[in-house]
């Protein structure tokens, strides 16, 4: 396959040195050196990322890259998480299924992100690769558990099914009695997300076979005896997604569940723990010192309990709640977790009218007093204050990704009534590695002006409900050279600050706008002006406006040939 | 120059538009305040209520009034679909809470508690071993609480004294009036299939 070149010693040593090269990006610079480099690489990489799957044609992929194994694609933008991608956009899988049956019949490893996959594209994935070993879907949609059923069925090689989060049909959970009675490769096993009852028999004679499990993580129907039963096989997990966790034990139970937690000597990871009660929680102790991810994302826990299971838990390096843990709960994280690096934080009720507990600023500044290693902040809030952001990245200078969401749109410092330039004029000053930041709160262009000026690594930017005119837009154009992907929404920028952009969204993965002030006028212009990129307008049925969504984004392949009739490549 | 003309227009549509500011705030800062553009979505439809539960669509309605009034914004706060579809169901709701009385035989005050915060009997009765300072035990469905000298009972709504833990939780969460925490032989007389 090497077109014929003359070997120099650099390449040979690069033929060497690039097995053990493994990141894209590393891979990706290697192969801009000069021609022989990047048909070197080419020939040795064995794994494909790509980020945004309308941005290259799978053929294009299977001429460059002729020996992959493992292929990462992204579909549809990150908002359309939040329904403001209308149904049938796109991102369909198939096409690069067909592709890769005939380029890469070897293929072992598929991860999927906000693409959509039918069931029959799920059947001829597994019918098609004889030595498919990995499937991840997120937030995918266009299946059901049928589609499943061939993957169990058909996958004789399988050690990987990890299934999360997808917007999926749940007929039934008879997919994981596909599986054939002899087969026990499995090694991560994923379906916390599905909601209908697998066989438990079935299932405890699965894990009990496959020796090599590391990652279990069943659903909520799965009771906390059933997972006692289950652990008894699995001493060797790492990571563990459990089902309910409230369910009432005897003590002699209660014993055998926390003996078993006690023997799982490599657990690091737990998850699940739907509507955990502060008695079951206390199975955990004996495992809760190794623990390094705690996810309780789906407990609704009291302060008091947080508190009480946090005591045990001294080197945990991320932790996900929901608010119901108030300030307080987030006080205790404070003084027991020193070595937390990431903290998430969700609203247990965010459409509640009445909603009256959460987490404040206070919760925050707590953590931050606490846990100055902290790098990644998720946070839902009522309410935020300028000064409390401050002192949150004085104490902690380190944030790679600062994400804040306050609930209301637009809401002010509630002490002090201003906006909220200041706080993130904070960040993005006191945090030189900021690679991601979401903003909320009243914010004008000042705030856009600090994120130009001082935000130099920033990757990802979202931005809702902020701004007061094109400058504020244009100002992170160009001042944040390393800017990948915008996002934004509800926000006053116009044509002027769309076409700011001119000389940057080649550089980046993409722009997305919805809500704004755009026009087909500025719109066409930008689309005039850079043929490269795709500029994409998608027509709301439920409003009038033509320009409300706007997707903007870098590309090899060309306008969409798949687009449906609400999507107009300009 | 062009973007002086695009901010007119943006003013001139003020006059439709409904804004997402807080009550009160001056209409003539237009620096600083993004008027929210929302006046495609005005009527909101009520037909899609369905829908609208999981996927909180949009329902404008006029945010000059109360701060209370709260309207849904479409992929507003940015949670994805499937944590909004699967949230926990919550423990406290102190409007809807079911308070009861507790009393325990030889205390000289009662107290109160709201049953819809415990998850179950187990949560309920540590709650009460801990604010009486005693020990209850476990229940069993033969024996009751033997063992201990003290037996959880609740006055149900037909008036009955019954022993805590006979009937299954959300039963006695809607039929209990009143707990009661018996001492001695009463507690045991209770115990055996009353």
């Amino acid at each position: 396959m090497d077109p014929s070149t003359k070997l120099t010693k650099e390449i040979e040593v690069l033929k060497q040195v690039l097995p053990l090269i493994t990141s894209h990006k590393d891979r990706n610079s290697v192969s801009q050196v000069c021609k022989d480099f990047y048909h070197v690489e080419r020939c040795s990489r064995t794994k494909v990322f790509i980020g945004n799957c309308y941005a290259v044609s799978p053929e294009m992929v299977a001429r460059r890259f002729p020996n992959i194994r493992s292929v990462t694609l992204k579909g549809k933008p990150r908002f359309a998480d939040f329904n403001l991608v209308p149904e049938n956009w796109g991102a369909d899988v198939h096409s690069w299924l067909v592709v890769f049956a005939e380029f890469y019949p070897f293929l072992e490893e598929l991860r999927l992100k906000r693409m959509t996959v039918s069931d029959a594209s799920l059947e001829f994935l597994a019918t098609s690769f004889t030595e498919f070993r990995a499937l991840s879907l997120s937030s995918c949609d266009g299946f059901s558990t049928d589609g499943l059923e061939a993957i169990a069925t058909h996958c004789k090689a399988l050690t990987e099914l990890d299934i999360q989060e997808n917007d999926i049909d749940d007929v039934s959970g008879d997919w994981l009695s596909c599986f054939p009675e002899d087969f026990a490769s499995l090694e991560v096993l994923n379906f916390s997300s599905l909601n209908t009852d697998v066989s438990f028999d079935v299932l405890e004679d699965l894990v009990c076979r496959c020796k090599s499990l590391r990652v279990l993580k069943v659903n909520k129907n799965i009771s906390l005896e059933q997972l006692q039963r289950l652990l008894v096989w699995t001493p060797q997990l790492i990571e563990l997604g459990t089902g309910s966790f409230n369910q009432e034990l005897v003590p002699r139970q209660f014993q055998m569940l926390e003996s078993a937690f006690d023997n799982c000597k490599n657990l690091s990871t737990i998850s699940g723990l739907w509507e955990a009660t502060s008695q079951n929680l206390a199975a955990l102790y004996p495992v809760s010192a190794r623990l390094s991810f705690l996810n309780l994302s789906y407990a609704n826990l009291q302060s008091s309990a947080l508190a009480e299971l946090l005591a045990h838990c001294s080197n945990l390096r991320r932790l996900w709640v929901l608010d119901t843990v108030e300030d307080k709960g987030l006080e205790a994280v404070g003084s027991c977790c020193p070595f937390l690096e990431e903290l998430r934080v969700f609203p247990a009720g965010p459409f509640d009218q009445d909603m009256d507990y959460g987490v404040t600023e206070s919760g925050l500044v707590a953590v931050s007093n606490g846990c100055r290693r902290l790098k990644y902040v998720l946070y839902f809030c009522m309410q935020m204050t300028n000064d409390a952001v401050a002192t949150v990245v004085q104490n902690c200078p380190d944030f790679t990704h600062f994400r804040l969401c306050i609930m209301n749109p637009s809401q002010p410092d509630y002490l002090t009534n201003e906006p909220m330039d200041e706080a993130f004029g904070a960040v993005v000053k006191n945090c030189t590695n900021l690679e991601r930041l979401s903003l909320s709160g009243l914010l004008t262009d000042l705030t856009f002006e600090y994120i130009g000026k001082y935000a130099k690594k920033l990757e990802i930017l979202s931005v809702a409900f902020a701004g007061s005119s094109d400058l504020g837009m244009q100002q992170v154009l160009e001042g944040c050279p390393m800017l990948r992907k915008l996002e934004i929404r509800d926000c006053p920028f116009g044509d002027a600050a769309l076409l700011s952009g001119l000389d940057k969204y080649e550089s980046m993965r993409s722009l997305w706008m919805s809500t704004c002030n755009l026009t087909m006028t500025g719109c066409k212009e930008l689309a005039k002006e850079r043929p490269r990129l795709n500029v994409e307008v998608i027509k709301d049925e439920e409003t009038d406006e033509e320009t409300d969504k706007v997707y903007v984004y870098r590309s090899l392949a060309g306008p969409r040939s798949d687009a449906p009739p609400f999507v107009v490549s300009l | 120059m062009e973007s002086i003309n695009i901010q007119e227009e943006g003013l001139n549509l003020k006059a439709t538009e409904l804004r997402l500011g807080l009550p009160g705030r001056d209409e003539t800062e237009k620096e600083t305040i993004f008027s929210f553009k929302n006046n495609k979505r005005a009527a909101p439809k009520s037909t899609e209520d369905n829908e609208s539960e999981a996927n909180s669509d949009a329902k404008h309605g006029d945010h000059e009034a109360a701060p209370a009034a709260k309207a849904q914004i479409v992929g507003w706060p940015p949670i994805r679909s499937y944590r909004k579809n699967n949230f926990p169901p919550k423990k406290a709701e102190a409007e809807f809470g079911i308070y009861v009385k507790v009393s325990m035989d030889g205390a000289p005050y009662l107290r109160k508690i709201d049953l819809k915060v415990y998850n179950g009997y187990a949560d309920l009765l540590r709650a009460l071993e801990s604010m009486f300072k005693l020990s209850i035990g476990y229940y069993s469905e033969r024996e009751g609480y033997k063992g201990s000298e003290y037996a959880p009972t609740y006055e149900d709504k037909d008036g009955d004294w019954m022993l805590v833990g006979d009937v299954p939780w959300d039963m006695f969460m809607s039929s209990c009036k009143r707990l009661r925490i018996m001492k001695g032989s009463e507690a045991r007389g209770l115990g055996c299939g009353v």
